[in-house]
């Protein structure tokens, strides 16, 4: 029988919104407080949900324990406590929470225990974000996109 | 087709282990959940069923009738109660958060006048949840 087993984690991060390709008036006027030069933060919620078969053994679809190991490896201590904006994977693409989404997605991906169906991401209690996998907009010509 | 999501809530006493394995495996596979003693949870249960609005009274289903079916087929038999030691589907299956939707389920499927059961979400905690669709 194949069930879906979600878990969430927090982490608490600061980050920019801002972009090369725009001038300074427009990166204001696009991204509004949120291109502050000296950063702001927020407490993030990801919730990553994985499907498969239930293990008639451990009534599992994955050991929790090693999710968690795995979430504390590659998502929060890369993550926690950290500016968003200098890691790696924001180098070229504005650090929203749409593109930290898919960043999230692309490392639980890699969890192989249990096939990823799902992340969410609340930035704040009234801002969240989903992505299932798919097609993603192919890669533009600014820097201000995926 | 609409969607309707029911709530309720139950506290219950449980323990991973797997009667095949040595105690040994049943640690390492199961870490503390395996301590025989028991530890417990309160569950959060959320059954989700799909229907049409009835044109008169403008349910999809009557929420008491649904109340009642919940607390009559999941809630009385396993509020404050062991999973393991009191509740039979727990008897060869290990109760994990799972094993739980998969086990409330089956108490629901085709008990539901005028509406379908589409999901059961178990939460065990409020960061871990589980959920079944009646997938094979």
């Amino acid at each position: 029988m194949k069930a879906y087993l979600s878990r969430r984690y927090r982490f608490s991060a600061s980050h920019r919104l801002h972009t090369d390709a725009y001038d300074a008036a427009k990166n204001r006027a696009v991204f509004g407080k949120c291109n502050n030069p000296h950063g702001h933060g927020h407490n993030y919620t990801v919730q990553v949900t994985l499907g498969g078969q239930v293990d008639p053994a451990t009534g599992m679809v994955c050991n929790l324990a090693d999710l968690d190991s795995f979430a504390e490896k590659y998502l929060l201590a890369r993550f926690d406590h950290t500016n968003l904006n200098t890691l790696e994977c924001f180098k070229n693409v504005v650090s929203t929470t749409e593109n930290l989404t898919v960043e999230i997605y692309r490392i639980f991906e890699n969890f192989t225990a249990a096939r990823l169906e799902h992340v969410h991401v609340e930035e704040t209690s009234n801002n969240s974000f989903d992505y299932a996998g798919g097609a993603l907009p192919a890669p533009a010509k600014i820097s201000g996109t995926i | 087709m609409i969607f309707l999501t029911r709530k309720a809530e139950f506290s219950s006493a449980h323990y991973y282990w797997n009667d095949a394995w040595s105690p040994e495996e049943n640690e390492r596979v199961f870490g503390k959940c395996a301590n025989r003693n028991g530890h417990g949870h309160n569950y959060t249960l959320e059954v989700t069923v799909a229907g049409e609005i009835d044109r008169t009274s403008g349910f999809v289903v009557d929420l008491k009738e649904l109340k009642d079916i919940l607390e009559r087929e999941v809630v009385g038999v396993y509020d404050h109660r062991h999973l393991n030691l009191e509740v039979p589907e727990f008897r060869n299956a290990v109760p994990t958060t799972e094993n739980i939707a998969i086990a409330i389920w089956r108490r629901l499927d085709g008990r539901i006048p005028n509406a379908k059961l589409h999901r059961v979400r178990i939460y065990e905690m409020p960061d871990l949840f589980a959920d079944y669709y009646g997938e094979p």
